[in-house]
């Protein structure tokens, strides 16, 4: 079990997106992903949050259809994920060859 | 190479934790979010920035905008402010019979690179070289974008446009128009900038531009203009994903970042109208 501290999150209007990409981009911590076999209701991929949000604005200001509204937390909120960080993943998998 | 399989947070609500709101939907002076701008458009993140920078200086209730015509225009019936609609390229000179006659608003004006270099060429140089008090906005793609995407005067050498599939040739079309470098040569102008819509970073360096003209306005010492490059992916035939890079790559090297002209230190320097 690892766990991964948000200060932020993002509130999504799915049903807004035009499927741009531009949100995941401009993410600093790369916790946006595009979905890959789901649309909205216009036929668009749309973003979808990872644990490790900060609420730094950067969805919100870059996105041409106004999806995001972020909210910063006042103390942060931890998540538990089953799957270790990357990092040492990637560290264990080369480990292992 | 492993892949990252972390837990989709639900997002379609507020946080039922205390959290504060630090960005909304849609700017407080933007009525409508929904528009059938194409995908990747930058246009609305320009009008958000703008829009936003009239909130923060809270100069909402003063405010007058002017808009030409393009895909911008679609923001002209959904801004919670005064706004005017001017013929094709004309935008400049309306704003001055509306400054000149109303000194205490806050007039700005919103166009796109056809509109403002091609249409109405005119107007906007006439208007900086009085140093009337107003705020005029380019909104720069390089293409027609409502008519079909053709080439403006402000497209660069090489760029693909509707009327220019191999490119932009010195040759056959003639150079680009570089207006900001162009208004910036006037005695009237008193703050030129060039900001861009590509990247976060640059939204926000765009959006002080934006106050600092208006600031100029306010202060009565001539007229201020800000140049907002943006992007047109569906125009350059890009995909939406590639077009910040596209814009940086291509526009950026001959339409520069940066402040251009500042004079607003200068206070012997003033505007016409007031």
């Amino acid at each position: 079990m690892a766990t991964i501290r948000s200060t932020g999150t993002v509130v999504i209007d799915v049903d807004a997106c035009k499927g741009c990409d531009l949100c995941v981009a401009a993410c600093p911590v790369d916790v946006l992903v595009m979905t890959t076999d789901e649309v909205n209701v216009r036929g668009y991929p749309y973003p979808q949050l990872l644990p490790g949000c900060v609420g730094c604005k950067a969805c919100s200001q870059i996105c041409p259809d106004f999806v995001f509204q972020v909210y910063r937390f006042e103390t942060p909120v931890e998540h538990e994920v089953s799957d270790p960080p990357p990092e040492s993943s990637l560290e264990s998998s080369e480990g292992v060859q | 190479m492993t892949t990252r399989s972390l837990p989709i947070i639900e997002s379609t609500s507020a946080p039922t934790q205390a959290a504060k709101l630090v960005d909304d939907f849609t700017p407080g002076l933007i009525n409508q979010g929904a528009h059938h701008l194409c995908p990747g458009c930058g246009e609305p993140i320009a009008m958000r920035l703008i829009m936003e920078a009239v909130e923060e200086l809270e100069l909402a209730q003063k405010t007058i905008a002017i808009f030409g015509i393009g895909c911008y225009t679609a923001y002209s019936n959904n801004l919670d402010v005064e706004v005017l609609q001017a013929l094709h390229g004309r935008a400049p000179s309306l704003a001055t019979g509306v400054k000149r006659s109303l000194p205490d608003s806050l007039v700005l004006t919103v166009q796109g690179d056809g509109d403002m270099v091609n249409e109405g060429l005119q107007e906007v140089l006439h208007t900086m070289a009085r140093g009337e008090s107003v705020t005029c906005f380019l909104l720069n793609n390089g293409v027609f974008g409502e008519t079909g995407g053709h080439m403006t005067a402000a497209t660069v050498l090489g760029q693909r446009t509707k009327n220019s599939l191999e490119g932009r040739t010195a040759q056959e079309h003639g150079y680009p128009i570089v207006i900001s470098d162009l208004i910036a040569r006037l005695d009237g102008a008193a703050y030129v900038a060039r900001g861009a819509v590509n990247t976060h970073t640059n939204v926000a360096r765009t959006k002080k531009m934006v106050k600092e003209a208006l600031a100029v306005q306010t202060a009565g010492l001539g007229g201020s203009f800000v140049e907002i490059l943006t992007m047109c992916p569906t125009g350059w035939f890009v995909d939406t994903l590639d077009a910040p890079d596209y814009l940086n790559d291509n526009i950026e090297p001959i339409h520069r970042f940066g402040v251009v002209l500042d004079r607003s230190d200068d206070s012997r320097h003033h505007g016409a109208g007031r």
